[in-house]
This record gives C-alpha cells, structure tokens and sequence, in this order.
C-alpha cells in the first residue's frame, strides 16, 4: 500500500490521498456504512465511538462519539450534501471540543486505481486562519496524545 | 532549547500568503528587512510587522552583525512544525491500517450489469 499523503493547497485547501487494495464500491461502503465505520475511525489505540450515526444520503446526518474510555471524549456532527455511490462524497462536519469549530468542507473521491482505490479527500476550510487552527490543533480527534508526545520532544 | 516555540502560532503565522512568501526568501538564506522588503510592495515597517509574527511563532530568528539584524529560519522552529505534520500523519495513517483490516474482510460486491466477478490476478505493483 502506498503511504498517505497530507498536504496544504492554496490559502484554504487540505488534500489527503490513499490507495486501498479493495475496489471503489467497498472503500464507499467503508466510509458510509456505521457499523464499519466504528471499526476504523478511531484515532489512538484505546479510544473507541459507541456513537455512530451516518445516514448516507443528501441531506443526512453525521455523528460520530468517541471516548477513551476513561471519562474524555467529544464528538463530530455533520451533514451529507451529495453521494455519488461508489465514487464521491461530499459532507460537511464540524468538531465539538466542545465549542464547534468552523465548518470543514469534505468532498471525497474514490477512484477505481488498478483492481484498488485511490482516495482522495479535499478539505475546504472557511479561510487561511481556520486552516491554520485546524492543523494546529490536529484535525483527528485524540489528537492530544500526539501533542503530548510531542511536547516531550521538544 | 532556547528558540521559544508555539504550534498554534505557527500554524498561523503561516495563513498568511506575505509572511509564506517570506519563509520562502529566507528559505534561501538569511536577509535583512531592507532586502526583504524589496520583492514586496510594502513599507518596511509591515514587512517588520510580519517579520515579528514569525519571530513571536519560534520559526524566524534575528542575528546581530553590527548594526544589521538579518533574519533567518529558526531550524528548531521549522523542524518541530514538521514533526507535528508527520504525527498527523501517523494517526490518519493508523486509522487508514484499520480501514486495510476492514477491507480486507469485506467481500466486494458483485456488479450487478455485467456480473463481472472473474477473479483478477494481483499484479503487486
């Protein structure tokens, strides 16, 4: 497999890239399906969502609940605005931590790539400061174990 | 380590296309303001400006040489916002490990139109 990409494009951009060894049609259902998605979106070891609400279609809501187990945890709400099965998603969502954070625009492609996928995820963030704020507090919730992590690097 | 450094102000310190632009200057070696000024068309005193916003961030440094104060990448700064990108990276790429278990125990599904389920042979690329 190759190795993800993640990189910033123009002022408000992030775009993330990934192959999977299976075809569009599952990688879609990985990322559209509650039950799977409870299996991978998790962060750190150790965290898990008991919450995953995921209604697949134009108009459908987006919630996820994570929890480490040991009393911390937040959550993520969105909608989906359009499905194109089995090749696009495009949603918004927003972080609760617990304020919310400004709105993160996502469209996802899923690109039949030999007998894989390749994924890519486009984030548009509201501005340039936003963007900034995203990447510096960690777009991926448990987050925090990293930056502590690496503030004993430092 | 002595170059202070703060993530968050890092981070926004470079939402700005100037001060990126000045990163990009410095990239090449270190300038004064007068120099930095230059390519821009803007007074010293903004450059200055911006110049302070990448220093209070721990990713430019000044050195004195008499009466001169050139700016410079602070290394420790740049290097500790790289770190912070490759740990993001690390953790989308643990959830993307967990999604390859999951695929892989997904049957993928038939295409309905043409029932095309003739297995492919894996070309490892």
């Amino acid at each position: 497999m190759s190795k993800l990409t993640l990189k910033t494009e123009g002022n408000t951009h992030v775009v993330v890239t990934r192959r999977f060894a299976a075809p569009p049609e599952t990688v879609y259902r990985a990322h559209t399906d509650p039950k799977l998605i409870q299996k991978w979106l998790l962060g750190p070891e150790g965290w898990t969502m008991p919450v995953c609400i995921n209604e697949a279609r134009p108009g459908g809501k987006i919630r996820y609940e994570w929890t480490d187990g040991k009393g911390h945890g937040f959550h993520l709400s969105g909608e989906y605005l359009e499905l194109e099965p089995y090749s696009r998603i495009v949603h918004v969502e927003r972080m609760h931590l617990p304020d919310p954070t400004p709105d993160n625009h996502v469209e996802t492609r899923f690109d039949a790539d030999g007998t894989g996928t390749l994924m890519t995820m486009r984030m548009t963030l509201p501005d340039a400061q936003t963007r900034a704020a995203m990447l510096a507090t960690g777009m991926e919730h448990g987050m925090e174990a990293s930056y502590v992590r690496l503030e004993g690097m430092i | 380590m002595s170059e202070a450094l703060n993530l968050d102000a890092a981070f926004s310190a470079l939402a700005d296309p100037t001060r990126r632009a000045i990163l990009a200057r410095l990239a090449k070696g270190e300038a004064t303001v007068t120099e930095l000024a230059k390519p821009f068309e803007m007074t010293q005193p903004a450059i200055s400006q911006h110049l302070k916003v990448l220093e209070n961030a721990g990713i430019v440094a000044r050195r004195v040489d008499s009466t001169r104060r050139p700016r410079r990448l602070a290394k420790a700064g740049i290097e500790a916002m790289d770190q912070w990108l490759a740990m993001l990276r690390k953790a989308l790429e643990k959830n993307y490990d967990r999604l390859d278990d999951v695929l892989a125990g997904i049957e993928p599904p038939k295409i309905k139109k043409e029932e095309k389920n003739d297995e492919q042979v894996d070309s490892e690329d």
